[in-house]
């Protein structure tokens, strides 16, 4: 059957960073090339294609996700943020301001995974989501530096700027918490 | 990656009729699209199970839960409700994956993921499994985190799932829509032990859906703990789901089961029974644990994980019986 060597295509719609992208994707595609090769937002990282290292970590319809294990084709119609989307006006996220102040990266490709991990772990914080080392499981979870180590494991850095990176999300999370005390 | 065609299915009806032979149900693909991409798995067709409307945990009046098979791995565990009522299920499906993959995993994917045993995921060796008649190269080679328990010659593989050990020990049910119609099997019996057939890992037959898993209440101290080689985001060594019910320093009901130690969860069924009615203390832990574990066959690399499910029977049952 030679069917089976032809690729099949299909036509999905994304809207990556608020701008709607119609695009033909080979289905095998997956959402991870499909925004570095189709979109040219090479921001997202393929550091092991396998869902082992979170570089390819985007927000999928508000969630962090594994771009590289998500088939485009099945997420058609899904509004998906990258690294590129995080910052408003032309203004870093206060979750990147804080990743340049802690040093939270050396190289740099684990870093777009990584802020978008993060923007997710306050998020999920902040709805009360619990995680594996929160004691107390109905209680509202504080982000303490287990906390996040534990919420960030999804995310290797393999220059081990880990450090920085627990003092830069514990640094966004306060501010979240004062800001939504303010609000 | 050979092509293949995609298909969204609306309904489990729609789903079944989708399904044809060399077909699979995806449903987060983070391990059906991985196995994919390593060639283990060569579909001609996906059809998309993961927007079926049985997106929905559901408690009911009893106090069981209806679990939809397409509820997220990670709106499972944040489940208030479940969070309240089935501590250890939630414990369980947060000690698995990373945040990141248990938002895009569903339930019924979770249940369905294929061993992590390394043969198995490397399309260039022999294995089984994979291709019945090859041989287990993991016999004799990398093994150290495979079976002790119920293995067969063919086959040492173990099954992966923190989620599905909890639910194991919580008596739960799977709800399965096939060409026959609806059915239900018992969580306890949906895997198999590996045997002279170890390319199945389940009873269930191709095109089978899983639709629900249904959990009976559970009104007694409960929890899930996990035994891995680094803190956090790595598959157990050995994992365990107990609940206990300690009445007047008696032992009136128990549930465990052990997860990295079979081919499926092991329900602990002799270690239970010798401890119903039994005193609650720690030398009777101890003897009912030696007493399932008096089954293992550990292979050359893993018999250390003999006296790693023992102390954590004992630890475990030990800190529930503080709690009780
Ligand atoms: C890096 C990494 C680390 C991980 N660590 C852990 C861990 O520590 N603990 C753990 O438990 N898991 C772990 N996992 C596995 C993860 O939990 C599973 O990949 C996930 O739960 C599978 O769900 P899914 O919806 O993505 O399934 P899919 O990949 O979509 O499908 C898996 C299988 O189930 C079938 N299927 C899916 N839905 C249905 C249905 N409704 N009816 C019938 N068949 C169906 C598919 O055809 C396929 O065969 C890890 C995965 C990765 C990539
Ligand atoms: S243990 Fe099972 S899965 Fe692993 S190589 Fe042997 S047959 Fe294959
Ligand atoms: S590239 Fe996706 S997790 Fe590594
Ligand atoms: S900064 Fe280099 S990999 Fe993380």
């Amino acid at each position: 059957m030679d069917s089976e060597a032809t690729p099949v295509h299909a036509e999905i719609a994304l809207v990556v960073n608020g701008t709607e992208h119609r695009l033909r994707v080979d289905t095998r595609a997956s959402l991870l090339d499909t925004l570095r090769e189709d979109l040219g937002l090479t921001g997202s990282k393929k550091g092991c294609d396998h869902g082992q290292c979170g570089a390819c970590t985007v927000l999928l319809d508000g969630r962090r996700a594994n771009a590289c294990l998500a088939l485009a084709v099945a997420h058609d119609g899904a509004e998906v943020v990258t690294v590129e989307g995080l910052a408003r006006d032309g203004r870093l996220s206060p979750l990147q301001e804080a990743f340049i102040e802690h040093d939270g990266f050396q190289c740099g490709y684990c870093t777009p995974g990584q802020l978008c991990s993060a923007t997710a772990v306050l998020d999920e914080a902040d709805r009360g989501w619990p995680s594996a080392v929160t004691e107390d499981l109905t209680a509202d979870p504080v982000l303490d530096d287990d906390e996040i180590r534990e919420r960030m494991s999804g995310n290797l850095c393999r220059c081990g700027a880990y450090t920085g990176i627990v003092k830069a999300v514990r640094e966004a999370a306060r501010e979240t918490e004062t800001d939504g005390a303010r609000a | 990656m050979r092509p293949f065609v995609y298909e969204r299915a609306t309904s489990a009806d729609e789903a079944l009729r989708l399904h044809e032979d060399g077909a699979r149900y995806l449903g987060g693909g983070t391990n059906l699209v991985d196995l994919m991409r390593l060639g283990v798995e060569e579909p001609a067709r996906l059809v998309d199970v993961s927007r079926l409307p049985n997106g929905e945990i559901e408690l009911r009046p009893d106090g069981s839960l209806l679990i939809g098979a397409a509820v997220t791995n990670s709106d499972l565990a944040a489940d208030r409700t479940v969070r309240e009522s089935h501590p250890m299920l939630a414990q369980a499906v947060l000690a698995g994956a990373s945040g990141q993959i248990r938002n895009l995993a569903t339930v019924g994917g979770n249940l369905l993921q294929r061993t992590r045993c390394s043969y198995f995921q490397d399309a260039d060796k022999p294995c089984n499994k994979r291709v019945p008649g090859t041989g287990c190269p993991a016999r004799e080679g990398e093994h150290h985190n495979l079976a002790i328990l119920g293995h067969s010659e063919a086959c040492v593989a173990t099954h992966p799932s923190d989620m599905a050990v909890a639910l194991a020990a919580l008596d739960a049910t799977v709800h399965v829509r096939g060409r026959g119609g609806e059915r239900t099997v018992p969580l306890r019996d949906l895997h198999r032990l590996p045997g002279d057939d170890p390319r199945r890992d389940t009873v269930l037959d191709s095109g089978d859906l899983i639709t629900a898993v249904e959990v009976p209440p559970l009104d007694i101290p409960s929890r899930y703990r996990k035994v891995r080689e680094r803190a956090s985001f790595a598959f157990a060594l050995v994992s365990i789901a107990a609940a206990l019910d300690v009445e007047g320093g008696t032992v009136r009901d128990v549930r465990i089961a052990l997860g990295g130690v079979a081919h499926r969860p092991w329900r602990a069924l002799r270690a239970e029974e010798a401890l119903r009615g039994a005193p609650a203390i720690g030398e009777e832990f101890q003897r009912a644990a030696e007493a399932e574990l008096a089954a293992a066959e550990p292979l050359r690399d893993n018999a250390y994980k003999v006296p790693l499910a023992r102390n954590l029977i004992v630890r475990t049952l030990t800190e529930l019986g503080e709690r009780s």
